[in-house]
């Protein structure tokens, strides 16, 4: 299919010493100022795992605390970011901040830089035969600025942020709780936090773009690219059309909050009702930039290991195009209660339904790939097949979510809160893992353990579901979201789920256990560890490829199905 | 009742909610309503006849009482303002499963109200039904595709990889699912948006941080502040803990009430899950939706939109009692009036 050249060591520097072919740079100009894709996919990876080690770890200082009614830790905490636990309205404002950071953190900083930061500039270069990105610097610029975006983040929990220390707004910083609800700088670091980590974003995604359409190799048609890459081209498009929204409507909570303007202050003619609806026009794209790269590497993994190409490529990647443009039209779901009008309501009900359709496509496809096909459950298929059951799990209560007459009792209670712990927690997260064990030997050029690797797959999905099933029952219950405290008849399912939270710590030990062992003890990956079905282009490069790649183009001839 | 009968008969057509639909079912809930007001009338008169002039008009400065966050404050002042009838309300005790979460439950809460009891068939009959028979039709291909089609069962993989009629297939029947769910969605949608009609009690829920108000303008513009109750105090009045606040909304059942809702400060929201109820309460805006309870009793609800620090602190209690002890409750609070059809019509 496609046409390799040997690595003939093309030299960029003559002047080079070292007698590497790859010519990597210095420590310092290697990993700090990087213009390699891979080397900056690397860079987010590390960081995505460390953000996730953090945002984690938030999880479940917060599980620790919903495990009984009352309130037993977040005092420790409050006098931790140098609060006074004494002041017991600083003790609940602890809570608001540890949902805040973890929404945040888990959003901007783990799940979005691991899939389309990590993933995405590890393998669309590669995947379409081009040797890097279109614009190598500004790349890195992206990485650099998530970076001090999430420096940022961390800084305002340090920060007085109304009636305590940090941010305590939520991840959707509502005005005016977020205005003149909390004065301090902590909200304003948190909001310049999403200004850096989003305008990172949208140079990235004009990246992507102009990677996708430009750099693809002679006789990669958009028809024949790989549907990794669609899903990163959706996913490019979809941030560079949100991202700008929300960074007008942050920018206006800072001017309401610093410069006197009232945007969202009723007493000067504004409306909170106008930030929900800009900020929901970026946050519903918002979730689907986080799962459409999900699906890509999920249709990968099921077509290399049903040995088979993917079941209506052209449906797949359509279906992802029609749940991106259709993404754009349902915002409104996420504020049934905000006082709607009817007509409205029905609208956004119905549009909102419309998506399943696409979302069934893409479930069924993936089904009917492995039919027929000649399965081998190598981790990163155990992971795949677990993402689409968790997936169809969380994409059907987002059906029953979707109907605003039945959301006027679900909105803002735990049930939302296991939906789309679903759909992102068990959805995304999982397709990460998926991915991450489909080409971490690729990227590091070691193998990983498949037992440890099946191991984690079995105690995380116990562990998860344990945590988030049972949610749906407090939320169906009337628990409200974020609530630090509740009635003593919701103490069971909550003890149930911080169970569940320990499992699923578990299954996270065992993986960092797992990349220990690949890099201490893991046998060295060929340039094809998977075998026949693995048929894109990053197969046809060394484990780990080259620094450079592709220094002469290959070329996908007709009879070539790349997908 | 009647209404979620029509409703549950409706079930089967397909046609959309037209407007003559929604025409209809309001002229029906007039009709109802009708009926309902002549009762009330008859209530009202005779509990007027009963407490006599004693509720004094004089506590007006009271509602002033409300910008103080202290519930404390408040109560006292009511009982000196309006004395007569202190006797005749006594605070509902709770009734164990009913308008409260339960131990280790995992069903929706009991439904008190049409639009529930019609969300509740929503939900139970049709939505609940598609979902699990969805999710274990993908359980069940995905169980049969990893037995049939292993590396050893089938050691050569097909090349199929399109399926026209399959793929049509697939996009069509979601579909009409979609269809089946949407039809009684919007009906249900545009029931819970019939208009209160003229003359309908008025509630103005206030969301404050982080204590809610009511006010009813109809009775005299009096506002009850309602804090929670400390769990001790709770456990002593023999109400759930974190639920149970010190001044309830008080309201006639069998009878639509305006509920109107407002922030003072930021965004709360007024939530009552066995009442299928939930409305932002923003400000700067008044949101208005109708709230009709069908057997008196004690329903809890909570704050529903993240307000700050004490969010998981301002539960909700709404007390539905029969007419004439509604009215009864009315007058032992400060300016409260009955009766006289209020003069205009409450600010929307």
């Amino acid at each position: 299919m496609a046409t390799i050249p040997a690595n003939e060591g093309f030299d960029a520097h003559h002047d080079a010493h070292d007698h590497d072919h790859d010519h990597k740079p210095g420590f310092f100009a290697r990993w700090f100022m990087s213009t390699n894709h891979k080397d900056i996919g690397t860079l987010y990876l590390i960081f995505a795992i460390f953000a996730g080690i953090i945002g984690g770890a938030v999880s479940g200082i917060m599980r620790a605390e919903l495990a009984e009614p009352g309130i037993q830790y977040l005092g420790w905490w409050t006098n931790f970011v140098g609060g006074n636990a004494a002041d017991f309205n600083q003790t609940l404002h602890m809570w608001n901040v540890l949902i805040t950071a973890h929404g945040l953190i888990m959003v901007f900083f783990m799940v979005m830089p691991a899939i389309i930061g990590g993933f995405g500039n590890w393998f669309v270069p590669i995947m379409i035969g081009a040797p890097d990105m279109a614009f190598p610097r500004m790349n890195n610029v992206s990485f650099w600025l998530t970076f001090v975006g999430f420096c940022s983040l961390m800084m305002s929990a340090f920060m007085p942020g109304g009636t305590g220390i940090g941010a305590g707004t939520g991840w959707t910083v509502y005005a005016p709780l977020s205005t003149s609800g909390s004065v301090g700088p902590a909200v304003d670091f948190a909001i310049f936090s999403l200004h850096l980590s989003g305008a990172g974003s949208i140079l990235g995604a004009i990246n992507f773009i102009t990677t996708i359409f430009n750099m693809r190799a002679p006789g990669m048609t958009l028809h024949k690219m790989p549907l990794f890459v669609w899903s990163v081209l959706v996913t490019a498009f979809l941030l560079l059309l949100a991202l700008p929204v929300l960074a007008a409507a942050i920018t206006m909570l800072l001017t309401d909050r610093n410069f006197g303007t009232t945007f969202f202050d009723p007493a000067g003619g504004g409306d909170p009702v106008l930030y929900q609806h800009l900020f929901w026009f970026f946050g519903h794209p918002e979730v689907y930039i986080m799962i459409l790269p999900g699906f890509g590497i999920i249709s990968q993994i099921i077509s290399t290991f049903s040995k088979k190409p993917v079941f209506g490529y052209l449906g797949m990647a359509y279906a992802m195009v029609a749940i991106g443009v259709v993404g754009f039209i349902v915002w409104a779901h996420h504020m049934y209660t905000t006082g709607l009008d009817v007509n409205t309501k029905m609208y956004f009900t119905a549009a909102t339904m419309v998506i399943a359709v696409p979302t069934g496509i893409k479930i069924f496809s993936w089904i009917a790939t492995m039919w027929g096909g000649s399965l081998e459950f190598k981790s990163p298929m155990v992971w795949a097949i677990g993402f689409i059951f968790l997936f169809t799990v969380g994409g059907v209560t987002g059906v029953v979510l979707a109907n605003g007459g039945v959301d006027d009792n679900l909105h803002d209670t735990y049930y939302v809160v296991a939906h789309f712990h679903y759909v992102l927690s068990l959805g995304a997260v999982t397709s990460l893992f998926a991915g991450f064990f489909y080409w971490f030997p690729k990227m590091s050029g070691r193998m990983h353990s498949e037992f440890l690797s099946h191991l984690q797959f079995w105690i995380f999905f116990v562990g998860v579901n344990l945590i988030f099933f049972p949610m749906h029952f407090l939320g169906v219950q009337g628990m409200p979201r974020r609530y630090p405290d509740y009635a003593m008849a919701y103490s069971y399912w909550n003890k149930i789920a911080s169970i569940g939270y320990v499992i699923m710590a578990v299954s996270i030990v065992i993986f960092f256990i797992n990349i220990l062992y690949a890099f201490l003890a893991g046998k060295k990956a060929e340039a094809n560890y998977w075998g026949e079905g693995a048929t894109t282009l990053e197969w046809t490069l060394s484990s780990p490829p080259p620094f450079h790649q592709f220094e002469t183009l290959p070329v996908i001839d007709d009879a070539a199905h790349a997908h | 009742m009647q209404r979620n009968k029509r409703a549950n008969r409706e079930k089967a057509e397909t046609l959309t909610m037209s407007l003559a639909d929604t025409a209809r079912s309001m002229g029906k809930a007039f009709r109802t309503f009708g009926r309902t007001l002549g009762v009330a009338a008859a209530l009202t008169f005779g509990a007027q006849a009963m407490a006599a002039a004693p509720a004094a008009p004089v506590a007006a400065e009271a509602p002033a009482a409300v910008a103080s966050d202290s519930a404390a404050a408040a109560a006292p002042a009511a009982a000196e303002a309006a004395p007569v009838d202190k006797g005749y309300y006594t605070p509902m005790k709770p009734t164990p499963g009913k308008g409260q979460p339960v131990d280790t439950g995992w069903t929706f809460q009991d439904q008190y109200s049409p639009t529930g009891e019609q969300a509740l068939w929503m939900h139970d009959v049709i939505l609940m039904p598609i979902i699990v028979a969805i999710s274990i039709f993908v359980l069940i291909l995905l169980v049969i595709v990893a037995a049939r089609f292993n590396k050893r069962a089938n050691p050569v993989a097909s090349k199929t990889s399109h399926n026209t009629l399959i793929e049509v297939v697939w996009t069509l029947v979601p579909v009409l699912i979609l269809v089946v769910i949407a039809v009684p969605s919007i009906r249900l949608l545009a029931h819970q948006y019939e208009p209160a009609p003229k003359g309908a009690v008025t509630v103005k829920v206030t969301g404050y941080q982080w204590y809610w108000g009511y006010t009813y303008p109809d009775n005299g513009g009096f506002e009850v502040i309602s804090n929670m109750l400390s769990e001790e105090d709770a456990l002593k009045a023999g109400e759930p803990g974190h639920l149970a606040v010190d001044n309830r909304m008080v309201v006639p059942v069998g009878e639509p009430i305006r509920i109107q809702t407002i922030g003072s400060d930021v965004i709360h929201a007024f939530a009552v899950p066995s009442l299928w109820f939930k409305l932002d309460a923003v400000p700067g805006r008044i949101n208005e939706k109708v709230l009709f309870i069908k057997e008196p009793g004690l329903y809890y609800g909570q704050c529903s939109e993240l307000c700050g620090a004490r969010h998981g602190y301002m539960p909700i209690a709404v007390e539905a009692l029969p007419r004439d002890k509604f009215e009864a409750w009315v007058k032992t609070q400060p300016g409260g009036t009955v009766g006289a059809a209020p003069a205009a019509a409450p600010a929307a």
